[in-house]
């Protein structure tokens, strides 16, 4: 048994040690969003974001966790209350078959919460591990530049709020 | 309502107070055989399942259902489809629910494939939704006395000139809808169209980006388990030993399944699965044998193969010759379908009932095809279709459902997923087919061809389920099924002669193809069969010849092109490009064009490209991509641009980086390291898609229409960068940089 923190929570994780997060998350955990690529830390879609930072989950055993805080898609917000990386993921229509897509919006999530006002070179470079099939890659682009400018707006907002 | 929970659609459509429907499925497809007289074709699959209620059906409390036979692929025709009946119907987008392939409850269309949703799923919508329209004023024109002209529908009921109302769930009676339709009907003008041609946004995204269960992968029933596959090293590799003892002791290991060269292990867990997969690979021994051509000579291969030639396109004018000849031969190599999720089914066996969730692309077929391998009844089986990570033509999806099948049988009572690994979807998926085309042409004194001759090279584009013996796991369980022998597709569509006739008007033309029946490799449907490498072929080759004629691409083309909507694409994507003839790329850079029509009778497609090149590494870019496009009446737009910049990116894809690898044994390309495939560093600056819409024309399918332009409009611009010609696919850094130095 481990303590495992995901998205705010704690839980008792029954699993061997070198059990992948991945595998913690969508069997254990029966959370979607993490999705089975590669296994192999190629192609980006079970990224999820450990202390602030994307993480390849397939190839991440559970015993490096202790003590970690892991966020998933589903921690970030829901249908009806989407977080900014969300919204804008809805807003410019960027999915075709969706498959990559969580991996690509904890990526995109991880350099915004570091860098608030990337570049588009910055953008491409962050994702740079991240496979779309579809061939979804300029909505994806214009998805996280969204997000950018959402979360902006959101955040002078509320300081508008606190008085700042 | 007291009746017994069966499975059975009739029972439920009849839950809930619904007042309609039998399911008409049955007695439509009896009535296949009966003569249809001279009565005119009913339109789209309203021809093979012509009763109204088969597509859709209308509650008592007003909640409105469409039925579709084909399968969301992630192309967005769930939202089309939805959009279509609101409006036929008159009722807000929202009202409707889409239900999409299940051999219990929906028609039987076949494969989802081809480009042909819109055309056959989207038009039978289209017109049922609108005869039902018709019918429930004709309903509510009798109640009130009225007639039908005075009526009017609005927001999900039929309204009187004196304001009485008479909602769809009040007009519907037992059997109003079970009615067959009707050859014609009276469409909405699209000039008052409120849903259709408006870019709804897609029903399937907000659980997508949520992390809400949309895929199969995603399903995780009562009792569920996981199960893996160990897949033979190599094709036809017998298992010649396999102790499982000490893998059936494992951790959560429930069972290991053997039948003959078919291994399997299912495990509580899913991580315990893979543990328990990689022991049982390792205590399994293979006689492999050496059957792989050889990779890098696939010209030879493939056309030292006996094939089934014939002559399918002829036309002579021998008034008209030529004076200048080019000759040159294009190859293409297997190449993968590639799916970012490996194949994923889960199957639950119980009462001697299979059922099975699939992201296949034909549940009818592929039922089939389980049942003579399971030896049941196909009305035992049920096939339902869940989606999964975007297919792109005949990937492992069926197999896996065949392994969950079969593994499921094993564990009765127990729903079984089954995912495969990275490995074995790149090894085992069946692949695109390579293809070799060899094309001679002749100028004539005035600067057109004179004389066309094209031949290609290729084996069947399909070897999609229907047969048992196309199921991996049939084919390697103890009584095994043959694999089927391999057909052509037949023309007008055709298979690897897809788009091998020019949409050109040539004085002097002949087509030959050369169908190879032996498979050295596993192959099936990829994204655009044959029509890929026959419009990269044919559009590199007219650049060839308009250089040869000293003439504008563009103009060049246009020259050749007779059919007007043809030429609409054409000046579109060239007007919105900029493109201007002798105009000067700047260093390193090239433009490319190329046009097709897919299938010759699909949507429209031109793309414009401006491509860089490093003549130092031989790197090519796709910077910016312009298309324009007509697939005749525009559903959604966005979702036509979302599938056309997709078939640029993939295309791209395809046609800059990818071939299958494989020795004399094994396929050597298994995962993203030896099967690269492009990544952000390779994104172009911008693509634009331009929409020729024409409101009130048939549907065309546009899934595929991008492959073979998008492919031909970089080859050309990569040889107006570099003044040399690459007619290899894929076109990789080394090739160009060889071209560079040669
Ligand atoms: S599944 Fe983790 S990188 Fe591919
Ligand atoms: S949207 Fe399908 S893989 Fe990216």
């Amino acid at each position: 048994m481990m303590t495992l923190k995901v998205n705010g929570q704690d839980n008792q994780i029954d699993a061997d040690p070198d059990t992948p997060l991945l595998y913690v998350l969508r069997d254990d955990l029966k959370l979607n969003a993490a999705k089975f690529g590669c296994g192999l830390g190629q192609c980006g879609s079970c990224t999820v974001i450990v202390d602030g930072k994307a993480v390849l989950s397939c190839v991440t055993p559970l015993v490096l966790l202790k003590g970690k805080q892991v966020t998933t898609l589903e921690g970030l917000g829901t249908v009806s209350a989407p977080a900014p990386i969300q919204r804008a993921f809805m807003e410019e229509q960027a999915a075709q078959c969706g498959y990559c897509i969580a991996g690509m919006m904890m990526r995109a999530q991880a350099l915004l919460l570091r860098n608030p006002k990337p570049t588009d070179a910055e953008i491409r470079a962050e994702l740079q591990p991240n496979l779309c099939r579809c061939g979804t890659h300029m909505r994806i682009l214009r998805a996280v530049h969204r997000a950018a400018r959402l979360m902006d707006t959101a955040d002078a907002s509320a300081n508008a709020r606190s008085g700042q | 309502m007291n009746a017994p929970v069966i499975l059975d659609r009739r029972r439920v459509l009849q839950g809930g107070g619904a007042l309609i429907v039998s399911f008409s499925l049955g007695r439509a497809l009896a009535q296949e055989g009966s003569p249809a007289g001279a009565a005119p074709k009913r339109p789209g699959s309203l021809a093979v399942a012509p009763y109204l209620d088969s597509w859709l059906r209308i509650d008592a409390d007003g909640r409105i259902t469409a039925f579709t036979g084909k399968a969301e692929l992630g192309q967005g025709f769930k939202t089309a489809f939805q959009q279509i009946a609101a409006e036929q119907l008159d009722v807000p987008f929202e009202a409707i629910h889409v239900v999409t392939a299940d051999t219990q409850l929906t028609a039987n269309e076949g494969y989802t494939a081809g480009s042909h949703s819109m055309q056959d799923s989207g038009t039978a919508i289209l017109n049922a939704a609108a005869q039902v329209r018709e019918l429930l004023i004709a309903q509510a024109a009798g109640r009130l006395g009225l007639a039908a002209e005075n009526l009017r529908t609005e927001n999900g009921a039929v309204i009187a000139p004196d304001g009485r109302r008479l909602t769809y769930g009040e007009l519907v009676a037992a059997d109003l809808l079970h009615v067959q339709a009707q050859p014609q009907s009276k469409l909405k003008d699209p000039a008052s169209f409120k849903i259709m041609g408006h870019a709804v946004p897609r029903v399937d995204i907000p659980a997508k980006v949520t992390g809400g269960e949309a895929y199969v992968q995603d399903m995780r029933l009562s009792g569920m388990v996981h199960a893996r596959v160990v897949r033979p090293p190599s094709y036809g590799a017998q298992l010649v030993e396999c102790d499982s003892a000490a893998v059936e002791r494992l951790p959560g290991v429930l069972k290991v399944v053997r039948d003959g060269n078919f291994l399997a292990v299912i495990a509580n867990k899913e991580f315990q699965a893979i543990k328990a997969m990689n022991a049982l690979a390792a205590a399994a021994k293979w006689k492999e044998s050496q059957n792989l051509p050889k990779q890098d000579d696939l010209l030879n291969v493939l056309t030292g193969l006996p094939s089934q030639d014939s002559i399918i396109f002829e036309r002579s004018d021998p008034s008209v010759s030529g004076q200048k000849t080019l000759e040159a031969t294009y190859t293409r190599p297997y190449q993968s379908h590639g799916s970012i999720g490996p194949s994923c089914a889960v199957a639950h066996f119980v009462d001697d009932a299979m059922t099975v969730w699939t992201h296949t692309q034909g549940v009818y077929p592929d039922r089939q095809a389980i049942a003579e391998m399971l030896r049941m009844s196909p009305a035992s089986v049920r096939l339902i279709h869940v989606e999964g990570s975007g297919c792109y033509g005949h990937n492992g999806a069926d197999d896996v459902a065949a392994d969950a099948a079969l593994i499921a049988r094993a564990l009765p009572g127990r729903p079984v997923r089954v995912q495969w690994m990275r490995e074995q979807e790149h090894a085992w998926e069946p692949f695109g087919p390579a293809m070799v085309t060899k094309l001679k042409a002749s100028i004539d004194g005035g600067g057109r061809i004179a004389d066309w001759n094209f031949a290609v090279w290729s084996n069947t584009h399909s070897m999609r389920p229907g047969n048992a013996g196309t199921l991996l796991a049939a084919q390697h369980m103890a009584q095994a099924f043959a694999v089927p022998p391999p057909k052509p597709l037949p023309l007008p569509e055709g298979g690897g002669d897809r788009n091998a006739i020019p949409l050109y008007t040539f004085a002097n033309a002949r087509v030959v193809h050369h169908f190879i029946a032996a498979m050295p490799l596993r192959i099936s449907a990829m994204r655009g069969l044959g029509a890929y490498h026959n419009v990269f072929s044919i559009e590199s080759f007219m650049d060839e010849l308009a250089g040869l004629a000293g003439a504008d691409p563009v103009e060049f083309r246009l020259r050749h092109l007779e059919d007007p909507r043809g030429r609409d694409v054409v000046e579109k994507a060239a007007q919105e490009f900029g493109w201007k003839q002798d105009r000067k790329p700047p260093p390193g850079r090239g433009y490319g064009f190329a046009f097709a029509r897919y299938k010759n009778l699909a949507a429209y497609c031109a793309i414009a490209s401006e491509v860089e090149v490093n003549s130092e590494t031989g790197r090519a870019r796709l910077l910016r991509a312009v298309a324009a496009v007509d697939s005749g009446q525009v559903v959604n737009p966005d979702g036509l641009t979302n599938q056309i910049e997709g078939a640029i990116m993939q295309s791209m894809s395809w046609t800059l980086y990818e071939s299958v690898s494989f020795d004399d044994t094994r396929i050597t390309s298994i995962d993203w390291q030896t099967y690269p495939i492009l990544r952000f560093d390779a994104v172009p600056d911008r693509i634009d898609v331009h929409i020729i819409n024409r409101p009130g024309q048939p549907f065309l399918g546009s899934g595929e229409t991008g492959q073979g332009p998008a492919a031909a409009s970089i080859a050309n611009a990569i040889a107006h960068a570099t003044g040399k010609r690459l007619r290899d696919l894929p076109l990789t850094r080394k090739r160009i940089k060889d071209a560079i130095d040669a």
